[in-house]
């Protein structure tokens, strides 16, 4: 029944090791990637739904909020299957790049996308309630200085809107690295799915020949360990942060 | 998108519309039972939270940071398959309906301990100096207090809940997202592929759309009155000043 030792061997095969720090790469960019569009996305899908306000613009600003509306209040999974039918790969996408199969590539790129659509949906909330903490008055004193608005909104209502949002901004990449582990269902390559094939094929690396619970025990609790060491981490500055806030308290709206 | 115009589609999805209210309802199902349970663990542990033992503290910290630093596919996976492989496996929903509790009971256990520590600690004090046990301190003093910070950002972790029964595809689960998957690639009823999204997902969104909207409504509310509560003072404080 001892077959804890067995299942510990594993992780010391280097073909087995390799394939799971890869994945635990492909997690990181993929997230990260999906933080940084998202972040891009957002911000213009915040911007347009608070301040399409006028007759002939109004139209966008129902858009963003359909858009804003429609992710946030459905599952990742349908965009993730979604996206996997409908989503088009350009061509330069369809063949072998990273050590990956074509057919790996393209489900990586739905994947993302699919990741990509439903977190930029999370962060233009986040974004618009960095523009909702920017008083009033920025505005004005903006307007005053002869700003046209597209430059108020970049040089004083913006650089402000982020930094006040940069906790928030930093526990929703924890939440979009746990996120990804939701694209193992498609078989992308990331940490989550390796790990759940490398279970399947548990019976040839532990050298048992069966596939124990020990081995469950092995490798998701290395997985899970993984994704404590990254996520505690993030959660760690994000406390720092917020105990320590560099922001001038007299911008943000008070009264 | 093909098959979002095809009449044929349509009907499809209409002949199978059992197939769909059965997804939904094991969603249902499964989101009522993990909430009963996330709140029974998040009430417990964040009142564990802000208890003055360091111990329990420690406990309650240990679990939340466990909990929220892991992916809930992981949790569901190891939970399943190490009951799977150790020969006493409970079936899908059940397992799923203990991770999806155990995974928000950390979020509520965050939401109960942030509205209990937002209440001053002369309420505290107060209630102890009229005599109050623990629980009477808890029950008629704090958390009446505290009910309208906590339920807002509980209604969002209830969005969260229902979104992530979806998580149970991963073990082959019978919610409706694997049920409307299961549908769409299945060998007699495949290929209609927009119609069944379209349904799944306006599903989701008509029982999301109105917890969300609720919470962010309540939140607002809340952050005017406070503000109003703050200036109120402010001009009393003025006030104040002006007198002396």
């Amino acid at each position: 029944m001892n077959t804890l030792d067995n299942s510990l061997s594993m992780l010391g095969n280097p073909t087995v090791l390799s394939y799971l720090l890869s994945g635990i790469a492909f997690t990181l960019i993929i997230s990260m990637v999906a933080v940084a569009i998202g972040l891009l996305l957002g911000s213009i899908l915040a911007l347009v739904r608070n301040y399409c306000n006028s007759k002939r613009t109004r139209i966008f600003k129902w858009l963003a909020t359909a858009y804003i509306e429609i992710f946030r209040n459905t599952p990742l999974l349908l965009w993730i299957f979604i996206c996997l039918v409908f989503f088009p790969v350009p061509e330069a996408l369809s063949k072998k790049m990273f050590g990956l199969t074509s057919v790996e590539v393209k489900l990586l790129f739905k994947g993302s996308m699919a990741l990509i659509l439903f977190t930029s949906s999370v962060i233009a909330e986040i974004v618009r309630g960095g523009l909702n903490s920017v008083a009033h008055g920025q505005f004005e004193a903006g307007h005053s200085q002869g700003f046209s608005t597209v430059q108020i909104m970049i040089y004083i209502v913006l650089p402000q809107a982020y930094r006040n949002i940069v906790p928030t901004l930093l526990s929703q990449v924890i939440t979009t690295i746990k996120d990804s582990s939701y694209l193992a269902n498609i078989a992308v390559i990331e940490l989550m799915s390796r790990v759940k094939t490398l279970l399947s094929a548990a019976n040839r690396y532990n050298g048992t020949g069966s596939i124990n619970v020990s081995d469950v025990f092995v490798l998701f609790g290395f997985a899970a360990l993984i994704y404590f060491v990254i996520n505690f981490l993030l959660s760690s500055l994000v406390r720092y942060i917020q105990k320590h806030p560099r922001i001038p308290k007299a911008t943000t709206r008070t009264s | 998108m093909e098959g979002l115009f095809s009449l044929e589609a349509w009907e499809k999805v209409w002949t199978f519309r059992s197939t769909f209210l059965l997804g939904l309802l094991n969603s249902g199902r499964m989101a009522l039972f993990a909430l009963l349970l996330s709140l029974v663990l998040g009430i417990i542990f964040g009142l564990m939270a802000t208890s003055s033992k360091k111990i329990l503290r420690g406990i309650s910290r240990v679990y939340v940071e466990l909990i929220q630093n892991t992916p809930l596919v992981l949790q569901l996976c190891f939970l399943y398959y190490a009951l799977a492989f150790s020969g006493n496996s409970m079936g899908i929903i059940a397992t799923g309906t203990i991770s999806l509790g155990v995974y928000h009971g950390a979020y509520m256990s965050e939401v109960v301990r942030a509205g209990i520590g937002s209440i001053p600690k002369g309420q505290f004090e107060a209630a102890d100096s009229q005599g109050f046990n623990y629980i009477g301190k808890m029950y008629y003093v704090i958390l009446p207090q505290s009910i309208k910070i906590i339920l807002p950002p509980m209604a969002n972790q209830v969005v969260n809940l229902i979104k992530n029964t979806s998580c149970l595809y991963i073990i082959g689960g019978a919610d409706l997202i694997s049920v409307t998957y299961s549908f769409v690639t299945g060998a007699t009823t495949g290929g209609a592929y927009a119609p069944a999204y379209l349904v799944s997902g306006l599903l989701f969104f008509i029982v999301c759309f109105p917890l969300s909207t609720l919470a962010s409504t309540w939140e607002n509310s809340l952050k005017k009155r406070e503000s109003r509560t703050v200036e109120t003072q402010n001009t009393l404080a003025e006030g104040m000043v002006a007198k002396q």
